[in-house]
């Protein structure tokens, strides 16, 4: 009690450098917080996709497609429940900055494929039975105002033209993980177009989506399918939906173990900062721990001492950048929606940040600890300022 | 009479490990501040230099990059008839059509795969690039499945060594020659015989079409003429500015990235370079009033700590700078995800991030040093002369 009570007194001595201390901790806690979950997000697609639903492309890469034969002879295939398919439309709704994914789709297995896009029934069918129908998700809609029966016209990037779409359905995601970014239209349209305009590239998909009986058959289906189109013209890769998700991750992946260095250079720096106060502190206290060896103290109780201040303000520190996390995580989930729809602190993370605040009290304290802790009395008592 | 300025560089002096802590904090956000705008600098080099400024990179309107294009052969010959195409020595014309693809290639040593550029080129491929020299093997037999990698290609892929061979489009290509292309995005690129490769993927027209002007100044009237022709619906861009629109989003992303992140740091750092100079400020109470009583005025007590406190700040400014030239030596591959294939590129410093670099430190520093500064020069002597 009564060290707690001088851990405590001593802390608030110097007012303005304990404080300036604290925010110090404060502002790098947050930022290390908001790096965390940033890293997260970016993972989190391969998180929320599932391991028991196949994607199936072309073995070359992503860009070539699949002849639409394939279904049936996928379907075939032993554990296979149902098959659906879809291309990568890459249109632009007004300009490039407008991005959102949109994917022409088969609308019917496709949809039961995906259970976390709730759509209610009626939509469901309407969207089925409209040829120029498509659905998106609520944020989606939200952002630009649409309504059921909303026409929208996408630029296509890949296949030219001006095509308009009409909105049969807004749904929304099973969980807040859920993309609800992303516009989908029948699969048939596209290709009746791409018929009449440029025949070569007709009756082809981008991708499978394949669901499988039973999830613990799926490396085997998936093996069995890329078998089955071998040393055809359009041989096939087959991963589960996250290793293909992963696949994309990867890519990237450099500049995310460069966001993850550099969240750890921050507490470097906030640690150099910590350290130099302590030291600062402890400097000018030497004839005080000195007198307390007089009066019999041991090297332990002032190393406690000394510990215990450092933990205590960058705790507080850490405490104070963990309140300011969530509302800077709620202020860039609705005002960075664009780029981050979904930016929510995991509690791994909040453990973490507290853990690391007290990690920089303990690094900080280590050396004003034993320098405090083995100072020989004559000498501390014998120092002036 | 003005405090002279080795008092300031002799204080930071005496108390070394706490100048060396703030400073090396201050370096560390230089260092990030400094890592940061290379990494986009370098990107942006990268890409900006692979194209030349008397080139014309023709693709289908609307696409967004070489790679979502296709040109047609009868839409290919009208761009290739136009007068303002360049003639060559032999009487060629300067112009090549090609074809840009993407396979899956896994890297070296990890089973990981990423999108790899793979280019069809004609015999007017290299003349239209000289950046481009092939420094080993040869150059691959046209009609033959061969094909020459660039150098980060060799590097960095299974199979993408000299002698190694590839295997897509249902056959094995074997690798016959390693280009370089100093610092530009070629580097991570396949190059093979258009034709043998338009057969292998099955595809029957061209991606995009490069060609050199005749005269630089006609690119406004020709890009008019090729995008109002009704029987091509054709987009016609400088070469130059085709790369740059390549890698705007992502270098634009590197620096916003980089700036809030220095932002956020370098309150950190400000805060401890505040700590430090309150405490020299406290430390030295006597000394200021002694000072003060000797005859310097006040704002000679101002601007010696303000100088301390951006000494301070220059010292982690050069050093962190220091550290950060050492990341040109690092070469990062990536995917640009504007067209969703690998490119591999450095930090590169240029002479605007040095001085951005070390001006920002001295912002650092002064503002982490006017507070205590003005405290120091606004003490009254007695009572400073008085304290122990």
């Amino acid at each position: 009690m009564f060290f707690i009570k001088l851990i405590i007194r001593n802390a608030f001595r110097h007012r303005l450098r304990t404080f300036l201390t604290i925010a110090g901790v404060a502002v790098a806690i947050l930022a290390f917080g908001m790096l965390r979950t940033l890293v997260g997000l970016w993972y989190l697609g391969v998180e929320r996709s599932s391991a028991t639903r196949l994607v199936t492309r072309n073995a070359i890469s992503l860009i070539f497609p699949l002849p639409i034969s394939y279904k049936d002879r996928i379907r075939q295939v032993p554990g296979v429940k149902s098959v659906s398919y879809g291309n990568w439309f890459g249109g632009i709704y007004i300009d490039e900055k407008h991005f959102f994914a949109n994917y022409a789709i088969e609308p019917k297995n496709y949809l039961d494929l995906y259970p976390e896009f709730i759509l209610p029934p009626e939509q469901k069918e309407a969207f089925i039975h409209d040829r120029k129908g498509c659905i998106v998700g609520k944020k989606l809609a939200d952002k630009y105002g649409w309504k059921i029966g909303s026409l929208i016209s996408l630029r296509g990037t890949i296949v030219p033209g001006q095509w308009e779409f009409v909105l049969r359905g807004i749904y929304r995601g099973a969980d807040r993980g859920t993309e609800e970014r992303v516009m989908m239209f029948q699969w048939d349209y596209l290709n009746e177009t791409m018929k009449k305009t440029m025949p070569r590239r007709a009756d082809q998909v981008g991708y499978y989506m394949i669901g499988v009986t039973n999830p613990n058959l799926a490396a085997e289906v998936a093996q069995e399918v890329d078998r089955t189109f071998k040393n055809s013209l359009a041989e096939t890769l087959t991963e589960t939906e996250r290793a293909f998700q992963m696949g994309f991750v990867s890519m990237t992946e450099a500049i995310m173990i460069a966001i993850q260095i550099v969240s750890y250079i921050v507490i470097v720096i906030i640690m150099v900062v910590a350290a130099n106060t302590m030291a600062m502190t402890a400097r000018e206290r030497i004839p005080e721990y000195a007198t307390l060896k007089t009066m019999g103290f041991g090297g332990m109780h002032i190393g406690v001492i000394v510990f215990g201040e450092s933990v205590f303000i960058t705790l507080i520190g850490g405490v104070l950048g963990v309140l300011f996390t969530f509302p800077a995580a709620q202020w860039i989930e609705t005002e960075l929606s664009q780029f981050f729809p979904f930016f929510s602190v995991s509690p791994a993370t909040i453990y973490l940040d507290l853990i690391t605040a007290c990690g920089i009290g303990v690094v900080a304290a280590i050396f004003p600890t034993w320098r405090g802790a083995t100072i020989r009395i004559a000498d501390g008592l014998r120092r002036i300022g | 009479m003005r405090i002279p300025y080795s008092y300031s560089f002799r204080n930071l002096w005496t108390r070394r490990l706490t100048t060396v802590l703030t400073a090396s904090g201050m370096a560390l956000v230089v260092f990030v501040f400094a890592a940061t705008l290379m990494l986009a600098e370098g990107l942006q080099k990268t890409l900006v230099a692979t194209g030349s400024y008397d080139n014309v990179v023709v693709i289908r309107k609307s696409a967004n990059s070489e790679v979502q294009s296709s040109v047609e052969r009868s839409q290919a010959s009208i761009v290739e008839s136009r007068p303002e195409v360049a003639v060559g020595e032999a009487g060629q014309p300067l112009l090549d059509k090609e074809l840009v693809v993407l396979i899956n290639l896994t890297k070296r040593g990890t089973s990981k795969p990423a999108n790899v550029v793979i280019r069809g080129v004609g015999p007017g491929g290299l003349p239209l690039r000289p950046q481009v020299r092939l420094i080993e093997g040869r150059m691959p037999r046209p009609g033959s499945a061969e094909v020459i990698a660039g150098k980060s290609i060799a590097e960095r892929f299974q199979g993408g060594g000299i002698g190694e061979t590839l295997r897509f489009g249902m056959r094995d290509w074997t690798v016959v020659g390693i280009f370089s292309a100093g610092t530009t995005g070629f580097n991570s690129e396949i190059w093979g015989d258009v034709d043998q490769l338009m057969q292998a993927f099955r595809r029957p027209v061209y991606s995009s079409m490069l060609f050199r002007l005749r005269d630089s100044s006609e690119f406004e009237a020709l890009k008019e003429q090729i995008e109002s022709d009704p029987r091509l619906t054709l987009e016609a861009k400088r070469e130059t500015r085709y790369y740059y629109d390549q890698s705007e989003a992502m270098a634009k992303f590197l620096r916003i990235l980089g700036l809030s992140l220095t932002v956020i740091f370098s309150l950190g750092a400000v805060i401890g370079a505040m700590i430090t100079m309150y405490a020299a400020v406290a430390n030295r109470t006597t000394e200021i009033g002694t000072m003060r009583a000797v005859g310097f005025g006040k704002r000679s007590i101002l601007t010696a700590f303000i100088l301390e406190s951006l000494l301070l700040g220059l010292t982690g400014g050069v050093l962190g700078l220091f550290f950060a030239s050492f990341m040109q030596a690092i070469t990062i591959s990536t995917m640009n995800w504007q067209t969703f294939s690998e490119l591999a590129f450095s930090f590169t410093l240029t002479f605007e991030i040095v001085w951005k670099s070390l001006l920002f430190s001295l912002v650092m520093g002064l503002v982490g040093g006017v507070l205590p500064a003005v405290r120091a020069a606004r003490m009254s002597i007695v009572d400073a002369l008085r304290a122990t």
